[in-house]
């Protein structure tokens, strides 16, 4: 059955000019990482070191959720709890219209195109323009990013230079020189004019209350600075214990994303301007954003069991000072204190919060570099996005997704943090075949038949003297093999099968027998 | 595979129980339907020594995912991590267990070596098969820019999406072209039934081979029964 993804698949396949700025993108991307990587010398180490503090912290989440929100309190910072996409857009919006802002300026940030808070935005009146260049012309252009690192990797110069024509108004040019000066032009007169600046975060440091980003552009730096407001949009799973962390991290991401060994600017932001300093806003608003992440930290079908006595009882919600909406939400989720705690389907589930979206993963995918990010049914993509996508939507909102990837684990071995991602794909895989016994009834009883057969020798032995001589035809007027002659010829059988070949053969001398291949 | 074991002065034994080692039912989903399947390997391979095969795949899903499977039966986790410490792939078998690099084959022509993917990214075999290729008489080994590329294969992959998969045999197939190889060699017979497949349908003049059979002295005809 065709699914939408195998429609995308299609289109992006006869898409030569994307699959070149792809392999274009991919190949700089990647030859510059693997020499960053080299460059350092305890490359693997701080790549263990880093899996061991996202394991300790997601493990220990609520306790670092709760010491950073009371940091970000105490330096005169409020936070907001969102349990989905729908609350935090209401809050950020509501904000804007409480202060009267017309005008936002936002910096690339996934976590904001996954709850899609500049269409909330627009509804209610409010600009929010996007400020590093690529987000701006996919803004431009109306379309999603296609990559975690370079959103607008999927565009040419031409479809640059048109889109700048026709809704900037720039005569028609191709000099990226024109072009981004264009952009710049634009974009200063929304910085100065902006009433809220509107970010993600690299990380979020609990025993400080700070918020790190990392960029090229400068234009975060601006957004953070400029405007009265600083709206930080977080996932939860972006926390990290202490400041001393980022040692750790701040080279990995730069090295995977881009090869850089830092990126240009770097923004450790503590809270809002306090009395005497000199800059900064007036206001910070920290939205830590749920949205499906707790279901991947607790979801109660894949808990081995044993599982609730090991967690300690923790709530992640105290319930005291938190805002209307999340209570209700975090009442039910127990989180565990890391102790006891088993080997399994949701340590492995867990994982996927490890990730830091450095894109890594997506440059060296051979899947990815074939059908690029719109392919993938949301704004996450590549094989992070195959993992993570099934987990937040649920599988009935991306069909299929965890088997298109061929397993290859060139992910699993550029990952930074060290997520197993061709595990988690097969462990999705079985979840999303469990999930739908009905809908794949076919394929279910041909393995089950399989499997049955398999258990036979004298079927297997019998299969092999006859299945050659099957007209290639009629073999493929089954499914998986008519899949297989759509683009390849079946395989050429030899004559004799290897056991009828075994047991025929009588104990030939050592080194004599070249007559015949094994 | 029997006759470079034989040559190497070893006693092989073929257990007529075996079938398949569960991974297809395991890589799409039906982990139950695997568990079944992978029951039959271990009751087959039960009383060997040492259990050799042609394939990086199966290896890897022998020594990974079959003690995964049994993580909750006790006798049958250990009887899976047992078997798993004493299966090798063959070139790793030849080179690291037998410390053999040269089997005294003979092939004539150029011959471009394809990773497989879980030979290299899950056993890190990649030294042994290009130490024995260099010991064939009469084989140049070309290698490829996209050696450690996948070839797309990817079990029901394949067959789930084949246009993507066949786009990415045919990276993997220009790449041997600018190579200059006549010959592809592999460890796995997944990959080169695919990469067979795909060449034959795109009419290039590539040979398609497992390694055995070079190391075997194969030099005539297509993709043969390497996988036996």
């Amino acid at each position: 059955m065709k699914t939408a993804l195998d429609e995308r698949i299609e289109t992006a396949l006869q898409d030569s000019r994307l699959q070149a700025a792809l392999e274009h993108l991919a190949f700089r991307f990647m030859t510059a990482r693997n020499q960053a990587a080299a460059d350092l010398p305890n490359w693997e180490e701080l790549r263990t070191q880093a899996h061991a503090i996202k394991r300790h912290t997601i493990e220990n989440l609520s306790i670092y959720l709760q010491q950073l929100e009371a940091r970000v309190r105490e330096r005169g910072g409020t936070v907001f709890w969102a349990e989905d996409a729908a609350q935090a857009c209401s809050y950020v919006v509501e904000l804007a219209r409480a202060r009267g802002v017309k005008l936002a300026v936002k910096s690339k940030s996934m976590v904001t195109e996954e709850i899609e808070l500049n269409h909330a935005l627009g509804r209610a009146g409010i600009e929010a323009v996007e400020t590093d260049l690529g987000e701006y012309i996919i803004q431009l252009a109306g379309e999603k990013p296609s990559h975690i690192v370079a959103p607008a990797v999927h565009k040419t110069r031409a479809q640059i230079a048109d889109l700048f024509e026709k809704k900037l108004g720039l005569p028609h040019t191709e000099d990226v020189a024109k072009l981004t000066a264009t952009a710049r032009a634009v974009l200063r007169q929304k910085f100065l004019a902006a009433g809220m600046g509107i970010t993600g975060a690299n990380f979020a440091i609990a025993e400080s209350g700070s918020i790190v980003l990392m960029e090229n552009e400068g234009n975060i730096r601006f957004s953070t600075s400029a405007p009265k407001i600083h709206v930080a949009v977080v996932g939860i799973e972006k926390v990290i214990p202490r400041m001393a962390d980022l040692a750790v991290f701040l080279p990995l991401l730069a090295r995977s994303a881009t090869g850089q060994k830092l990126g240009s600017y770097l923004s450790i932001l503590s809270g809002a301007r306090r009395p005497g300093e000199p800059d900064g806003p007036e206001e910070f608003h920290l939205v830590l954003l749920d949205n499906g992440r707790t279901r991947m930290l607790a979801d109660p079908v894949a808990q081995p069991e044993g599982y609730a006595t090991a967690a300690a009882g923790i709530v992640l919600s105290t319930g005291i000072a938190q805002p209307e909406g999340y209570a209700t939400a975090a009442a039910g989720i127990v989180l565990s204190t890391g102790i006891a705690q088993p080997e399994g389907y949701a340590t492995l589930r867990r994982q996927t919060l490890y990730c830091i979206r450095c894109g890594a993963c997506l440059n060296v995918c051979p899947v990815y570099r074939k059908i690029g990010g719109h392919a993938y049914p949301w704004v996450y993509s590549g094989p992070i996005g195959a993992i993570l996508t099934p987990q937040m939507l649920g599988f009935p909102m991306a069909p299929k997704l965890p088997f298109a990837s061929s397993l290859c684990g060139t992910c699993r071995d550029v990952c930074p943090v060290k997520i197993p991602i061709p595990e988690m794909l097969l462990l999705l895989r079985s979840l999303e075949t469990e999930s739908m016994p009905g809908g794949r009834w076919l394929e279910r009883t041909g393995f089950r038949l399989w499997a049955w057969a398999m258990r036979q020798p004298w079927l297997y032995r019998l299969g092999s003297r006859v299945v050659p001589f099957i007209p290639a035809r009629l073999l493929a007027a089954a499914g998986p093999l008519a899949g297989w002659r759509k683009t390849r010829e079946l395989p050429v059988f030899p004559e004799e099968s290897f056991r009828d070949w075994w047991r025929g053969r009588r104990a030939p001398p050592a080194g004599m027998a070249t007559g015949r291949r094994p | 595979m029997v006759e470079v074991l034989e040559r190497c002065g070893l006693q092989v034994e073929f257990p007529e129980g075996q079938t398949c080692c569960g991974q297809p039912a395991f890589n799409t989903g039906y982990r139950e339907e695997a568990r079944r399947v992978a029951r039959g390997w271990l009751e087959a391979f039960g009383g060997s020594e040492a259990i050799v095969a042609p394939s990086g795949s199966c290896v890897s899903f022998v020594r990974q995912h079959i003690p995964e499977l049994f993580h909750d039966s006790p006798a049958e986790l250990e009887q899976a991590r047992r078997l798993a410490a004493r299966t090798w792939e063959l070139t790793e078998f030849l080179v690291s267990v037998l410390g053999r690099e040269d089997v005294g084959a003979v092939y004539e022509g150029a011959v471009g070596y394809h990773e497989s993917c879980h030979l290299l990214r899950e056993l890190r075999i990649s030294r042994q098969p290009r130490a024995l290729l260099k010991n064939v008489r009469g084989l140049e080994l070309r290698e490829l820019d996209l050696a450690q590329e996948c070839c797309g294969f990817g079990g029901t992959f394949s067959v789930k999406f084949p246009e993507l998969s066949a786009a990415m045999a045919d990276e993997k197939l220009r790449s041997a072209a600018r190579a200059g190889a006549e010959t592809l060699v592999a460890c796995d017979m997944s990959c080169l039934m695919h990469l067979d497949g795909r060449a034959r349908r795109l009419n290039l003049p590539l040979r398609c081979l497992h390694i055995a059979q070079i190391l075997a002295g194969a030099s005539a005809g297509g993709a043969g029964r390497a996988g036996a």
